[in-house]
């Protein structure tokens, strides 16, 4: 930790980051048609969606025609096409996960309703696009696509509906009302099926032309549960429902819909067999949605950290404009220059919001890019599964194991000194496809979850404190950039797509991956090598604070409670779902700091001489973050490691398991931290009031050792904070918000 | 033989006027503070006039538009993402400053030489558009010096309506005093026209047009050829913006026509 070394650089942050600035962090520099969807959404974003807020649009839950007026806006600029293939109407070949991120973040930063509404249409057409055959790929795709110059059509808005009324509701994919059974089936004819839907919350329901409905089987000719087409059109009923009477997101249409239609069977999602007189699903509903909610999630993180990093310039400028036109706050006077930002306190709140956003923001990013690379990866895996014959669950899984062997081969030989022989196989395994695609895989399966479950809940409850800097004007509808409103909003980002407890459910399997924990211990290595060029990030102690979490994982797998029951397993949620809290933070938080790097070592010629302080205030800001990730880290990990022991009773049986004062100092030097434990007072009666820790510290002198030093790399954390608060007092801000109020 | 125009549009990047404007002294000159960190856009009066030249190629077959611009070119690349999607055109860009302190006759040097090495360029069907003023520097004389450096006797300034009449003929509208426009009948091209607001709102943006721009705007920028345009030697010894003067004063019980006369004298006064 060579934090002191940091006085050299006097230079800050001189203006708030533009363009330039994110395009190298987010890794878009040279993707110009992103950034031309960056600039066609933002005006979208900072124009007409702005100016219905500020004329009070979100105070109906009607989806009203001013509203409507919105969707409009997402075909012309592009919006609506980014989803598409240039071959049906788009703009953006392959992947587009880093687009589509990019589009809802401009989209959240003034108004995330506005952005669940323009991207739920791809919600509603992500099952088609994931699992539908090239055939309703093909049909359904070009029809939602806006009409090309001189075409004179609507295009076509779809809408998802999974989730159903209580005690349905939710993406407990095991919990199904909705029914498909089949109506008709004449000798060589398609069969005809009834779908029974009622749907809870779905958006898009006010307008949408059709809806991919998940529905469980009700009819023994038909053997799983499967995603069905549903259009406007079909013989039956299709009730969009009552609007939902939602406190947030106005600007997305929400109602709660009743469909009994009938449809012919070429209508599930993926197609489907006949096998013995029985139609068979392709895919039944928990496939599609595992592949659509995997990349559709990290979109609604993203979201939330956009309205974290929005409101730093309008609370900069009400706490510098806070006193003026007070008699006491006389022009020039340091009371009418800085307000409110006079106090240290307002600062370092105001940095923490800052520091947060970026992490969140870092990490959607990174876990939006990850996906486009992983996208052709596992086209190519299903493609290899094809060629050799794989098919059904338990060949898969035993072809899947044997790519993670690899994968955990090449980690083990990067992660040592290595000859001739080994860089040779180090080569071979790179440049195995497959094998990228386990180890990105395992990441992606992490990422996501991380990324919505950290990025909405901690970001819920960051916005929070960005509504309390602006003081009582925080919670009026005027306040400058919505903030209110954006508080209200995250809770519902944290919610929807899977609540927090689904993110920490699929992330309590997903970490336990192999090839995911030695990945983690490669980025320990990582993040120690980029503490030593880059010093000031908090690289450092984010590196022990991985390793501390990956001890304390290591030694809870192998650990029972007091009562010898098992701590790492699927009911234990009071440990798996707090190791996926901690998981969270450090994910961010590193996230955080390879942006940071890839500013300070590719700025210089983008900023030029302003290069300098804007990488160090980044810095600054991933070291704040990243000391309060590995407070939060240390925390949890010490509650999981001592907090299943049983307190001991204070009789001689209980004083037998613990130190005495002299025996802890005695340890100090062994286990660093233990005799400051320990005191030992006589009480009234001769008993001892405390001596030692209670907790039996068998086997977890090395988690002592991990956690004090975290306590370490805790060094210049207050110092970068210091520093990141005062450029926010010097910062130079446009003299306006660029969108109404 | 090829008809229509062939539209050559003059404008540059200036800083985005909600960004606080203050004057500094800088190791180049005098600038802006912090003038490259802050985001840009196409100079206003530039931008009017290329989405007139936009929609009078589109009415006029056989039309090419081109935009010359010199600045900065990690600006210039920002700033086409935006304008990049608003109407078709072909980028010539040129690498140096754009701030409000360069010297017009350098700048007008570089523009002009560079307007005439464009490949196929046809004088006989040349308009020269640009700003009759601009966001960085009011003085609006740089568009003016290229059309006399490429002898170009025909120059309309405050133009706000173009109409092609016969035989390669147009009608343009200038703004002259008192809010009213003269009109004049050019017999064709060559001619500079340099726009004042003119009569087309924004076009919104519009990515199929973007991704067919950028297939030349990126190599254009690659290519940017370096234009280091200085001062022209001209010292400034202290520069400053215009202050803001705001004069409130709370009025009661006044009449709507008293209000309404007293603005009309008010207006009056300059």
């Amino acid at each position: 930790m060579a934090t002191p070394a940091l006085k050299a650089h006097p230079d800050t942050l001189r203006t708030l980051p533009g363009d330039d600035v994110r395009q190298l962090m987010w890794r878009f520099a040279e993707r110009y048609d992103l950034q031309m969807l960056v600039q066609s959404t933002r005006g979208v974003a900072r124009g007409p969606v702005a100016r219905l807020v500020a004329e009070g649009g979100r105070n109906e839950h009607e989806w009203t025609a001013r509203k409507n007026e919105l969707l409009a806006h997402y075909d012309a600029s592009g919006i609506t096409a980014a989803f598409m293939e240039p071959e049906e109407g788009g703009f953006i070949a392959g992947p587009k996960n880093l687009a589509l991120a990019l589009a809802a973040f401009e989209l959240a930063w003034v108004d995330a309703g506005a952005a669940t509404g323009a991207l739920a249409g791809f919600l509603g057409l992500s099952p088609i696009h994931e699992r539908g055959t090239p055939e309703q790929a093909r049909h359904y795709m070009s029809l939602a696509a806006p009409a090309r110059p001189g075409e004179d059509r609507r295009p076509w808005r779809a809408a998802f509906a999974l989730t159903e009324p209580i005690p349905y509701v939710g993406v407990d994919t095991g919990m199904l009302s909705g029914k498909v059974s089949v109506a008709e089936w004449k000798d060589g004819e398609e069969p005809v099926l009834r779908v029974e839907k009622r749907g809870r919350f779905i958006t898009n329901m006010g307008f949408a032309n059709f809806v991919t409905a998940a529905v469980d089987t009700a009819d023994p000719r038909i053997k799983s549960s499967c995603l069905v087409i549903l259009e406007e059109t079909d013989p039956g009923t299709f009730d969009r429902g009552t609007p939902t009477k939602k406190l947030v997101h106005q600007l997305s249409s929400t109602s709660d819909p009743i469909f009994s239609l009938r449809v012919p069977a070429s209508r599930i999602v993926g197609g489907y067999t006949v096998k013995d007189g029985v139609i068979v699903p392709n895919f039944d509903h928990s496939e599609v949605i595992e592949a659509v909610f995997r990349r559709t999630r990290v979109t609604v993180g993203v979201m939330t950290s956009a309205k974290l990093l929005s409101a730093i310039e309008p609370v900069i400028r009400y706490q510098r404009g806070r006193f003026r036109g007070a008699e006491q706050a006389a022009p020039g006077s340091v009371r009418y220059e800085l307000g409110i930002q006079q106090r240290e306190d307002a600062l370092h709140r105001l940095v923490e919001v800052w520091a947060a956003g970026e992490a969140g923001a870092s990490l959607g990013f990174a876990t939006a890019r990850l996906f486009d690379e992983l996208d052709p990866l596992e086209k190519k895996k299903d493609a290899a599964l094809a060629a050799q014959g794989v098919s059904g669950m338990k060949a898969t899984l035993k072809w899947l194991k044997a790519l993670e062997q690899k994968g955990l081969e090449l980690l083990e030989l990067e992660a040592h000194p290595r000859g001739e022989k080994q860089e040779a196989r180090i080569a071979e395994l790179r440049a195995d496809e497959l094998v990228r695609f386990a180890l990105l895989d395992a990441q992606a399966n992490v990422l996501c979850p991380a990324t919505k479950l950290w990025n909405t809940g901690v970001g819920a409850s960051v916005m929070r404190e960005a509504v309390s800097l602006m003081g009582g004007y925080g919670i009026t509808e005027d306040c400058p950039g919505f903030l209110g409103q954006k508080w209200m909003d995250a809770q519902l980002e944290a919610t929807y797509e899977g609540p927090e407890a689904v993110q920490r459910r699929q992330l309590s399997v997903t970490m336990a991956n192999p090839l995911f924990l030695a990945q983690m211990k490669a980025w320990v290595r990582e993040l120690r090598h980029v503490s030593g060029a880059h010093a000031g990030t908090g690289a450092c102690a984010l590196a022990s604070a991985m390793e501390l979490w990956l001890w304390t994982y290591r030694h809870l797998e192998r650990s029972t409670d007091a009562d010898g029951a098992r701590l790492v397993q699927s009911p234990r949620q009071g440990v798996t779902f707090k190791l996926a809290d901690a998981l969270g933070w450090l994910m961010a938080a590193r996230s955080q700091i390879l942006d940071a790097v890839v500013l300070a070592e590719d700025g210089a010629p983008v900023l030029g001489e302003a290069h300098a302080g804007t990488a160090r205030f980044f810095a600054d800001l991933c070291h704040v973050q990243a000391a309060r990730a590995a407070g939060e880290v240390g925390r949890i990990c010490a509650e999981l490691v001592h907090g299943y022991n049983r307190h001991p009773s204070w009789d001689a049986e209980g004083r037998a398991a613990c130190w005495s004062a002299s025996d802890a100092e005695a340890l100090e030097g062994i286990i660093p931290g233990l005799a400051g434990c320990s005191a030992d007072e006589i009480a009234e009666g001769g008993l001892p009031d405390k001596e030692g820790p209670c907790a039996s510290c068998q086997g977890i002198s090395d988690f002592r050792t991990l956690r004090v030093k975290i306590d370490g790399c805790l060094t210049g954390a207050m110092l970068a904070k210091d520093r990141a608060a005062e450029a926010l007092s010097k910062v130079m801000i446009p003299e306006a918000l660029d969108y109404p109020q | 033989m090829s008809t229509g125009y062939q539209i050559v549009v003059l404008g540059s990047v200036v800083p985005d006027p909600l960004q606080t404007l203050e004057p500094a002294q800088t190791p180049q000159g005098p600038g802006l503070k912090n003038e490259l960190m802050l985001p840009h856009v196409l100079d206003p009066w530039a931008a009017h006039a290329l989405y007139e030249a936009a929609n009078l190629a589109a009415r006029t077959p056989g039309s090419k538009v081109t935009l010359v611009s010199l600045g900065p070119k990690a600006k210039l690349q920002q700033v086409m993402m935006a304008v990049g999607q608003k109407v078709p055109f072909e980028l010539v860009a040129l690498d140096g400053p754009a701030g409000g302190f360069t010297d017009p006759h350098e700048v007008a040097a570089r523009l002009a030489e560079t307007v005439k090495a464009l490949p196929g360029l046809d004088r006989s069907r040349l308009l020269l558009f640009g700003g009759w003023e601009s966001a960085s520097r009011g003085a609006g004389v740089t568009l003016q010096l290229v059309g006399e450096r490429l002898e170009i006797a025909d120059q309309f300034q405050g133009v706000d309506r173009l109409t092609p009449g016969e035989g390669g003929s147009f009608e343009v509208l200038e703004r002259v005093e008192g809010g009213k426009h003269q009109v004049s009948r050019c017999a064709g091209a060559p001619a500079v026209l340099g726009w004042a607001t003119g009569e087309l709102g924004e076009p919104k943006n519009n990515p199929q047009i973007g991704m067919a721009n950028m297939r030349g705007v990126m190599p254009a920028l690659q290519k940017a050829a370096p234009a280091p345009v200085g001062t022209g030697g001209v010292e400034f010894l202290s520069v400053a913006v215009p202050r803001a003067q705001r004069e409130t004063r709370i009025v009661k019980d006044m009449s709507p026509d008293d209000v309404a006369r007293e603005l009309v004298e008010w207006i009056g006064q300059d």
